[in-house]
């Protein structure tokens, strides 16, 4: 047992706890915190994987917008359902058993999984200039780069429109 | 070093729990969580395929990019709908919005 294999388990193991308090816990407020340690635990698992520049990234996305986001939005909704109602629906049975069903399923892909070993990393290939290089290189992924920003652009104005107080008379 | 399989059972185990919260959850807004915890486990999977199989590309690391940009913009619009909902309605529970249900 090595030392990142150590690290891995311990990790793993808060991310996956934190993981199911986010779909278990029956105070919302609560449940956006454990998203955060869950994103936060994630972020550990990247550097594990050698990309410190995503587990940033995973920080100053996920965790500083998203799940503030989250839980900004579930503040203005409070008063919509108490924290003691009923958070699970009727079906949870079934859908507890239909995730087991995928996640059998999956193990069974994963342990096709080739037992690679990861190859050492060549320095400049992963450095954050290399990446800035491919992402508007017309070679590279300028496409999806472009499109990605058009998305976020539409997805902030319509998010605006959307949100935007009805008009009188509405 | 850690195996490849050890990332991917974590990365399916989260996506199970993520996919139970979208399953059984009545309020919209954790519908949501569950949504981000199971990109979440994608992008750990992307990332341990790209470390461990095509580390010599950088199409994995894009590829996690795009997904975190496709996450943000859904988590916007899904937020959004969810207050535009709430102003109407006074609910984001989402057996209660049932308009369009046949």
């Amino acid at each position: 047992m090595t030392g990142p294999q150590i690290i891995f388990l311990a990790v793993g193991a808060v991310t996956l706890i934190a993981a199911i308090m986010v779909v278990t816990v029956p105070r919302l407020v609560h449940a956006g915190l454990w998203l955060i340690l869950a994103l936060a635990g994630i972020a550990v698992l990247f550097i594990l994987l050698d990309n410190g520049f995503l587990a940033v990234i995973q920080v100053a996305i996920y965790i500083d917008a998203i799940a503030i986001l989250i839980i900004i939005g579930v503040m203005l909704t409070r008063t919509a359902m108490s924290d003691t109602a009923r958070q699970i629906n009727r079906m949870w049975l079934g859908a507890a058993f239909a995730c087991l069903v995928i996640m059998a399923g999956l193990l069974a892909i994963v342990s096709q999984a080739p037992t690679a070993t990861a190859g050492l990393l060549v320095e400049d290939q992963v450095s954050m200039e290399a990446l800035g290089r491919v992402l508007v290189d017309v070679d590279g992924f300028i496409l999806p780069f472009e499109v990605a920003s058009v998305l976020l652009v539409a997805a902030l104005v319509g998010a605006i429109l959307v949100a935007m107080t009805p008009a009188r008379g509405d | 070093m850690v195996p490849l399989s050890w990332f991917l059972i974590l990365a399916a185990a989260i996506f199970s729990v993520g996919l139970f919260g979208v399953l059984a959850r009545r309020n919209a807004i954790a519908i949501l969580m569950g949504i981000e915890l199971m990109l979440n486990a994608v992008n750990l999977n992307l990332l341990a395929f790209w470390r461990y199989l095509w580390s010599d590309s950088l199409t994995g690391v894009v590829f996690i990019m795009i997904v975190l940009a496709v996450a943000a913009a859904e988590v916007a619009v899904g937020l959004a709908l969810i207050i535009s909902i709430y102003r109407r309605r006074s609910t984001v529970v989402v057996e209660e919005i049932d308009l369009l249900k046949w």
